[in-house]
């Protein structure tokens, strides 16, 4: 008598859950991207659940890596992730993300030609991202250390400021620095000796490895560096929302520039709610929100972007056609190069401990 | 007579194995499971997960052995280990001495929470905490130069004794509680005996004191080696440029690059290593035991 009762209990608990879970997630837009980084802004949630009755639930990633662990992790979990479009590839062909009905989203006709037509994110003629904003890898100094910005990336190897330059702990970026340090084309790396030697002589000027933007403004914060490598939108960031003496520099040597996108993952159970925040992500009202208020990359919708005042730094240096000349998009790159840049990252670090 | 002891032990297990059932059920799912999954990741090519095809191989553990870093690494972490262990014996004996022998009461109390309370937050809030206290204009810098008539420059963040200090701190507790037990079963008698026979102090510590509390040493120093040797949290936030360790390694390769199979190739290594110091050193420290 006592067993059958206990999993009448049981049965019954468990279908109050399932229910309740059921329930909540019909109206939860589950959103995987960067922490900080504009999809978590409390006002911006506010406003689109108020405008569509969606939860937004975010989660997030410190690692393009762990962003895709996470989405082949937990499938049906997430409706909306960021993607960087040079790994939106990859998760396509792990089929870890689907096809977007872009008629569904009113502001995809705005999005510049060149952005919305990237091979990275159209694959046979179907979107699987939709691009949100793009910004550079370039540095940014601390104004207190410096009377007049550099121009030139050898700033970095000057010995005034042994033991007050960051980078960023992630083998990719290091190497594609190298790369625009000798000279060379981030995508298509020739001399990959050259880019070791460069990077082994500036190891030794190195204070420590960042690995999130608060650790960079917390060492700006305290005095503790004077340069680093930095991405622009975090840069625009520190300085505004933070109030920190930070400014970017975008070398003369060039800089890498990247491309986000949002995708849907295979399996979202909110495809609709997924389709309307996109679209609101990609909103002249909210990004011009998000720039006065907090500090964003460029949008990569041109309305958005042609809505900000025009001594905006996202509108007047990022837009000027000669830093387009000087950047170089991020491709995609294989498992076997990222296996290939780790080992020589590590190699690096162990060499100078 | 043997028949019947034998259906004692039986019926004794028997009754015992509600008791240990939901023990053994969660080491089996929390822990056996995991770690059975991860040695089958080791010897392959890929991982199942990403979709691509995968083979059996021994190339990750040929890895460890086909690149100079990897040893470097680990020898470096075997020495932080050791170091961080002897500054906890260092630091965690006495104050254990003094709480089991020396305060009583209240006193002993207060000291004892403060011991403990370090478990009582967050690892990450404790670090970031040093990285505060550390840094070049920093509360020890701005403190010191405050007090000191001349000027000095503490700028102690970034730096292998940041690293050693960060874990010394997170581990001490585990030396101070585990050498406080066996320092508190020493009978005083004994020590009263040892003295009014003529023993000097040092003399009843070495003779007496040390030797009788060897098993709490001795199982503090491999509770605090073992997760000191694989440790990568705090070498990543307070070592800077000379952060990267064997744990920081095997971080990498399940976060940066997604090579499940290599990092825990790596782990298994690092497995078999702390294992083969242990068992070398077992017969001694159990004859010093």
């Amino acid at each position: 008598m006592r067993m059958p009762r206990l999993t009448i209990l049981l049965t019954a608990t468990a279908v109050l859950t399932s229910a309740l879970a059921l329930a909540a997630s019909a109206a939860e837009v589950h959103v995987l991207n960067w922490k900080g980084y504009g999809a978590d802004e409390p006002w911006a949630i506010a406003a689109f659940e108020k405008a569509t009755g969606n939860k937004v639930v975010n989660d997030f990633f410190n690692s393009e890596q762990e962003m895709l662990t996470k989405l082949r992790t937990n499938p049906g979990l997430y409706d909306v992730v960021m993607i960087n479009a040079a790994f939106n590839d990859q998760a396509m062909a792990e089929k870890l993300i689907q096809p977007i009905d872009v008629s569904k989203l009113s502001n995809y006709a705005d999005i510049s030609p060149d952005k919305a037509g990237s091979p990275m994110l159209d694959h046979d003629g179907k979107v699987y991202g939709v691009p949100w904003v793009w910004g550079l890898t370039a540095l940014a100094i601390n104004e207190k250390s410096f009377d007049k910005p550099p121009t030139s990336i050898a700033v970095m190897w000057d010995a005034a400021h042994k033991g007050r330059v960051v980078i960023r702990d992630d083998a990719v970026e290091a190497v594609q620095f190298g790369a625009i340090a000798t000279g060379q084309n981030i995508n298509d790396i020739k001399d990959m000796e050259a880019v070791k030697a460069k990077l082994t002589s500036l190891m030794p000027q190195i204070k420590t490895f960042w690995s999130s933007e608060n650790d960079w403004n917390q060492m700006v914060a305290s005095n503790q560096i004077d340069i680093g490598t930095y991405w622009s939108g975090s840069a625009d960031r520190a300085k505004t929302h933070f109030k920190l003496p930070v400014s970017l520099v975008i070398p003369q040597e060039g800089a890498v520039a990247w491309l986000d996108a949002f995708s849907i993952p295979v399996g979202s159970k909110n495809v609709e709610g997924a389709e309307a925040f996109i679209n609101y992500m990609i909103d002249p009202a909210f990004y011009v929100e998000w720039v006065t208020k907090v500090g964003a990359p460029v949008s990569a919708n041109t309305k958005a972007v042609a809505a900000l005042p025009e001594d905006a730094f996202n509108r007047k240096v990022m837009g000027d056609p000669e830093v387009a000349k000087r950047i170089q998009f991020q491709a995609p790159i294989t498992d076997a190069q990222r296996e290939a840049y780790l080992a020589l990252w590590q190699q690096l670090k162990v060499d100078v401990k | 007579m043997a028949a019947q002891s034998a259906t004692a032990t039986r019926s004794g297990l028997r009754s015992a194995l509600p008791l240990l059932a939901p023990a053994y059920l969660w080491l089996t799912v929390a822990i056996f499971l995991p770690l059975s999954a991860m040695v089958f990741f080791s010897f392959m090519t890929e991982l199942p997960l990403s979709g691509k095809p995968w083979a059996f191989t021994l190339g990750n553990y040929a890895a460890f052995f086909s690149q100079s870093l990897y040893l470097t690494l680990l020898l470096a972490s075997l020495r932080l280990g050791l170091e961080v262990t002897l500054w906890c014996v260092v630091i965690g004996y006495p104050a254990a001495y003094v709480l089991a022998k020396v305060l009583k009461g209240r006193s002993r109390e207060a000291i004892f929470l403060l011991v403990i309370l370090p478990f009582w937050s967050n690892g990450l809030v404790r670090i970031f905490s040093w990285a505060m206290v550390l840094r070049e204009g920093g509360i020890l810098d701005t403190a010191l130069n405050a007090v000191l008539p001349f000027k000095i420059n503490i700028d102690l963040m970034y730096s292998y004794p940041a690293v050693i200090i960060g874990l010394v701190h997170s581990y001490v507790p585990y030396m101070v509680l585990t050498c406080y037990l066996t320092l508190q079963a020493i009978d005083d008698s004994l020590i009263e005996a040892g003295r009014s026979l003529g023993a000097t102090r040092l003399q009843v510590l070495k003779r007496i004191i040390i030797p009788l509390s060897m098993p709490g040493l001795v199982a503090g120093a491999a509770l605090i080696f073992v997760p000191v040797v694989g440790s990568f949290m705090e070498p990543r936030i307070l070592g800077g440029r000379t952060g990267t360790f064997y744990g920081t390694v095997i971080e990498d390769q399940f976060v940066a690059v997604f090579n499940w199979p290599l990092g825990a190739a790596l782990s298994f290594i690092l497995l078999a290593v702390v294992l083969v110091i242990l068992a070398v050193a077992s017969p001694v420290l159990r004859r010093a035991a």
